[in-house]
Formats: C-alpha cells, structure tokens, sequence
C-alpha cells in the first residue's frame, strides 16, 4: 500500500528500538510531587487549596484560569506543602502547587456520573474540560476548545496523530500497542461531537503491528478508517498530517477547522476516554525515558507532578554523565540543566544523549546548497530567512513568509555548514508575534 | 564544574553531512575527466593542474591568515575551485597562466567578496574569463600531439568534419577537462547518485540548448551536428560542474529552471551567431550575475498557499 505523505522532510536516525518493546510499566513517586499552574497553552491555572490542606487522588487544586485554561488535579493523595515558584522544564520558575505524598493513594471517586448515550454535546465537552484534558503530544493546547469550534457540522475529519514522528519517542506505540481499543473508544466519542465526521487513524509505516491491530478493531466500525502515512519526520506535524490524510493544506492564518478537520495525539484520544467513560481527570502520562546515556530504556506509566530525577533512577540511572538532557523529542524539545524538574500533562519522552551534536559542529559560511529548502516542510527558504533574522529585517522576513515557519528543525538538522537556522528563525517569529501581542 | 549540563535551542541532533564531505565527492566525481586530461595531454596538463590547485590553497590560506581569520581551506573548496578551473585551461599554457589565473580566482573572486558562499560569479570561470580577455593569444592556442591545432568546434565551425567518436571519447584537442563527455558523465552520474546535483539544471540546460540550437543553428535537428555541439566546447564539463556550483545557481527550485533554460539560450546565442566557436564560459558568467534578480521573482509559495505541491 502507498503511503501517503507531504514533500520535504527528513530521516533522522530512528532511535526507537531503545525502548519500543519495552512494555509501559506503572512508576509511583517517591518524593514530593510539583503542579505548575502554568502548564498549558492560555491562562495559568489558579489554585483552590491551600497550605496544610489534605486533597485526594483526582481531586481538583486549581481552576482554570480563563476561557483558555483548564483545571489541574492532584495525581496522589497528600498533603499540600506549599504554593511557590518552582523550577520547570522551560528553564523558567514558575507558580506551582506542591504537594507531599502520603503514599496512599486515596482516590476521589469519579467526578462525573453520566452515560456517553445520555450526555449532549456540551456535556461531553464539559467533562473534557472539567477532566483538564491537553494536547498531550507536547503542545498542550486545551481540548475543549479544539473540540468546539465555530461550526462542529463542517467538520469532516477527525484525525488521530499516532505518527509519532520524532525519533527516540516510543510513548504513543507502546499505547497502541498495549491499549488499542481505548483509542479506538476514543476517537468514537469524538466521532459523537461532530456528526458530519469520519475518523481517520493517521499511523506511520514504520509501526506495521499498530497498523494490523488498528485494522483489525475497526473492521466494522463506518466512519473510521486507519490510514498509512510514510515514515519521516515531521510527519506528526499538525499541517503536514492533515495534508497527507486529507490533502488540505493549511497556512499559518489558519486553524485546522477552517479545513473541517481536528487533529489529537494518542493519549489526548485515551484522556477523552478515561474522562468520559471512567470519569478520571488527566493525572496520568505515558514518559519515554530514552537515549544512550541511560542503562536501561523504556516506558513508564507516570503520575503527573512526579520529578524527572526520579524517572531517570527507575530507568537505571546514568551509564556516564550525558552531555545533554532533553525533555522531548530530539528535533524539538527543550534541552534542560536541572533534572529536578516535574513532569507535567505535555511531557512525552526524557531523553538523555552523552554527545551533544550541536556542541561538536560549528556553524560555518552558507555554501547555497539549497538543501534547506528541499527539505523545509512549510516550502519556504530558511537560509535566507535566517540572514534576514539575523539582520534584524522584519520586512523582508515577512516577505519571504517567515511566519509560516513551524519551527520543526529539519533545515538545522540538514545544513552541512552547521548553521543555527532554525534558531533564527525562531527568535524572529517570536519576536514578531510579541510584537503584534502588543 | 562537572554538574554543568548543555542546553541549547531545538534542533539537538545534526546529520552528518558536512561542507567538507560535499566538496571532496565534487573533487572525486572530477577525478576522471582529470585522469584523462593528463593521459590526453601529457604531463604539462599535470603540472598545470598541480600549481593551479596549490595557488588557490595557498591564496585562501595567505589571504586569510592576513586578515586575521579563521584558516577555511579545509573545506576544500580552494581546491575545487583550483581543479575546475585548471580543467579549464588549454594544456599547453605556460606555468604563469593558473598562477595568475588562481590568484585571480581566489582572491578577487571569492575572497575579496567574503568568501565562501558569497562569490557572485563562478571563480573558475570568472578567472577563465580574465584569462582569456588578458592573454588571448596563450588561452587560444591549442597544441595536440606536439601541433598547434584548431578546437573541433572551430573546425566545424569552419566547415571541416570532425569525428564524433573521438569527441565523445575525448582524443581531440581542447582545454584538460572538456574533451571527454564519457570521463564527464561519469562524474555526474557519482554527483547525482549521492544527491549532491540534480537534473533541474544540467536537464534544463541541455535540453534548451538543444531545442536552440536546432531551431536557429541552421542545420535543423542533424543528430551530427547536435553531438558535435554538445560533445565540443565544455559544454558538458559546464552544465554538471560549473553551472550546478551552488553559491552562483538560483536557491529556489524554480529558479534553477529558469536559470538553465536561460543559460540554453545564451550558450546557444554565443555559438550559432557569435565570433567564438565556444560560448559555454561567457554564458555561465553572465547568467552568474542575473541569479539574484532570478532568485527574487521565483520566491516560492509557501505551504497552505499553493506551495504544498512544489
């Protein structure tokens, strides 16, 4: 079978087989557990306990914010010990609830009672909302407002991103391979909100005993459909999925549904899930903890809030000291200097590298040998785009469509003179789009 | 200090190609029009493209240890630049011609302009160009097998035949690297396999000059007179090597269309209406100077707005 795909691109060395048959295996946290208010894409969340008070397993601590926010809840039964500035994985301090675990474990029960047959659809987009549910494939954009748009009836797909493209992430497989038919449940409790909609489960062609399970579950299910889309990254990229599965394109003045499609990782789909049918908040994650730096790679199941430092010692601890620790994916997460930071509802993988390449290669003159734009998925010219970035040329970097840059990483990755393009690039954007803030 | 980690912005991880290796593939894809060169020609093209090579390191080296800088020769690129254009030297100059013509390349040319990457005509052949305009005479004097003898595309020029065969395989006389299309090819298909040309140019350019050719060379479609044409005059060693040099080609894919289509046109130009029998070099260097105006109006769409499918 073709699979389907978008021009540009890269194949960066796969990394996976470190840790994708390792089974996901539940991790329980030992010492404090640390809730940034500020965890998501909108308003910061603010909390609803205080110092000394005693909360529950899935018990709400902090309200959401704003229209784009959501609540955040405990992960354990415990103790709150203090509401202060903690270091996160940004490198930033910020406001966070901190609480001590009793090791108990004591459960709220469900926080909602309702049946999928009886709830309308703002109920079940309440409940997403209530649950805290984000974009859990590291954006963490709120749910509930992707899952209302202007107008739900001209959505026609619903795409579920189990690309998981960027390498030494294994997170996302080990989910479809272990719970495949939470997914599957998932996405059908999205298919409910938009009635025009078919469901489409995006899986890359590296994962074929995804494809066959995924397949298999939805023989006989009408509206969903498993579709094969070639390996490369970014393939998970929110544009370049939806062009490959739906052949829509979209540029940066646009959101998905102004195309009629909606697009959420795996483990947003299984939180949909666990909130609706279970009635459990999103206090749990999937974490990678990978790289050649770490003894023994794999999967843990994570309880939000629980600090890096102890993943990295369930994995084996450090086989030497690495150079770089990545809390992500190699081609955009975020290089940290403190493992004492908590893990929160976006992160996805803790990836520890005992070479860093980008200390190895100096950057060296530009040769024009057009290899960034050959493979720059957005069709612009990052080479250029970085002069201009580093000129300070606002106009020209608007002229030659700088803003559609999604600072996916492929053209520093490729540049055989090692230039920083894609960190340009981005200090531009950023600076523009704080500009138009204004 | 040991609990120092690194921290960088994303991307954390870089593919292996280098500057370096990109060049030194360019130098083993030109070894065997090079080989040839010095069996067609003899050991004075040898020596020719031994100095040649060596002044252009050393300029790079010389100039650059002067002005305080980082020593880049060892991206290869000086001696690139010496190779390609010794490759286009007659082999019977004497030894002073790739001195001040690699000189000339290098200092004036590249680094005069900044170096690597912001040269705005092709080194080898801007220096070709000053070469011939300096000392015609030497640069148009064609020894083969001991006598003064004119180019085959002269002689047809002139009216006399001339064998294909032998320009295909490269016995004929000519500057050390454009007799041989086989030893040429041969390169290009190595550049090609490994990524580091496609076909946008050399096709386009080929192609182009083709269909001019045929249409204004007066001969219609004579399949002889097209091989000529083709086989003759660097025509080859110009559209894999010197017109694909990435620092004076279109970035843009469109461009690189319309850039090979435009050097078609002017080779074709030079050829069929023009005093030389050559035209392949002048054609390179004006269209040289036309890319960033070519570069402007082929911006490319971006994604969402029509470039999804470029």
């Amino acid at each position: 079978m073709v699979a389907l795909t978008f021009r540009g691109g890269i194949h960066p060395h796969d990394g996976k087989n470190m840790s994708k048959d390792k089974p996901i295996r539940q991790v329980l946290p030992k010492g404090d557990l640390v809730y940034p208010l500020s965890q998501h894409i909108g308003a910061p969340a603010i909390p609803i306990v205080e110092r000394g008070e005693r909360v529950l397993a899935g018990q709400k601590i902090a309200e959401a914010g704003g229209f784009v926010s959501v609540p955040i809840h405990a992960s354990v039964s415990g103790t709150v010990k203090a509401i202060e500035p903690r270091r996160v994985v940004t490198g930033d301090n910020v406001m966070s609830i901190v609480i001590e675990n009793d090791y108990l474990y004591e459960e709220k029960p469900r926080f909602h009672d309702k049946e999928l047959a009886d709830m309308t659809r703002e109920e079940v987009v309440e409940v997403i909302k209530e649950a805290g549910i984000i974009g859990m494939g590291g954006a963490g954009f709120p749910t509930h407002i992707k899952m209302s748009p202007k107008e739900p009836d001209k959505i026609y797909h619903v795409i579920a991103n189990c690309a998981e493209c960027e390498p030494y992430l294994t997170s996302d497989y080990r989910r479809m391979i272990e719970e495949p038919e939470k997914l599957v449940a998932g996405l059908k409790i999205i298919l409910c909100l938009f009635p025009h909609a078919k469901g489409i489960l995006a899986v890359e062609d590296n994962k074929p005993d995804c494809i066959r399970k995924l397949k298999d579950l939805t023989l006989d299910e009408a509206r969903i459909s498993v579709k094969v889309v070639k390996t490369k990254y970014p393939q998970g990229a929110e544009r370049q999925l939806i062009y490959a599965t739906t052949r829509r394109a979209l540029n940066s003045s646009m959101l998905p549904a102004d195309v009629g499609c909606i697009v959420n990782n795996v483990d947003t789909i299984v939180a949909i899930y666990n909130a609706v049918i279970n009635g459990q908040p999103l206090i749990n994650r999937i974490v990678t903890v990978t790289g050649d730096a770490i003894k023994n790679p794999q999967n843990f199941m994570v309880k939000t809030g629980t600090s890096y430092s102890e993943l990295i010692d369930e994995a084996g601890g450090f086989i030497r000291k690495p150079e770089k620790i990545i809390s992500g994916g190699p081609m955009m997460g975020f290089g940290i200097f403190d493992i004492n930071v908590p893990t929160t509802k976006a992160s996805s993988a803790l990836l520890c590298l005992l070479e860093d390449d980008v200390k190895i290669s100096q950057p060296k003159q530009c040769i024009n040998c057009g290899l960034c734009v050959e493979i720059c998925p957005g069709r612009i010219i990052p080479t250029r785009l970085a002069d201009f970035a580093q000129n300070y040329d606002k106009e020209k970097f608007l002229k030659y469509n700088g803003m559609e840059c999604c600072e996916c990483g492929c053209c520093s990755y490729v540049c055989p003179a090692k230039r920083h393009l894609t960190q340009s690039i981005k200090s531009m954007r950023r600076m523009i789009l704080a500009e138009r803030k204004k | 200090m040991n609990d120092m980690m690194n921290v960088s912005s994303s991307p954390h991880i870089r593919s292996k190609l280098t500057t370096s290796a990109i060049m030194f593939v360019v130098i083993v894809a030109l070894l065997p029009a090079t080989a040839f060169g010095i069996y067609n020609f003899g050991m004075n093209a040898a020596l020719i493209i031994v100095i040649c090579i060596t002044t252009c390191v050393l300029t790079e080296f010389i100039y650059t240890k002067l002005m305080k800088k980082q020593t880049t020769i060892g991206d290869f690129s000086a001696a690139v630049t010496g190779l390609l254009l010794a490759l286009n030297l007659p082999p019977s100059v004497p030894w002073w011609i790739p001195l001040i013509g690699g000189i000339f390349a290098i200092l004036v040319v590249k680094m005069l302009f900044g170096g690597l990457g912001q040269n705005f005509m092709n080194p080898a052949l801007g220096a070709r160009c000053f070469l011939m305009i300096s000392f015609t005479a030497k640069m148009t004097d064609f020894i083969y097998d001991g006598v003064s003898t004119a180019t085959p595309l002269a002689e047809y020029k002139a009216g006399n035949a001339v064998s294909t065969f032998d320009m295909i395989i490269g016995r004929i006389p000519g500057t050390i690297g454009e007799t041989s299309v086989i030893a040429i090819v041969a390169g290009a298909i190595l550049l090609l396999l490994v990524g580091i040309i496609d076909l946008k140019i050399p096709g386009t350019y080929i192609a182009t000059f083709i269909i001019f050719i045929g249409l204004f060379g007066g001969r219609g479609w004579d399949m002889n007179y097209i091989t000529t044409q083709l086989a003759g005059g660097g025509l080859m060693l110009g559209a894999f090597f010197m017109a694909t040099d990435y620092t004076t080609s279109p970035i843009t894919r469109a461009g690189k269309i319309v850039y090979g289509i435009l050097l078609g046109i002017l080779t074709g130009l030079f050829r069929v209406y023009g005093a030389s029998a050559e035209g392949v070099s002048y054609a390179i260097v004006f269209s040289n100077l036309l890319v960033p105006l070519i570069e402007k109006i082929t911006i490319p769409q971006c994604f969402g707005r029509g470039g999804e499918h470029i």
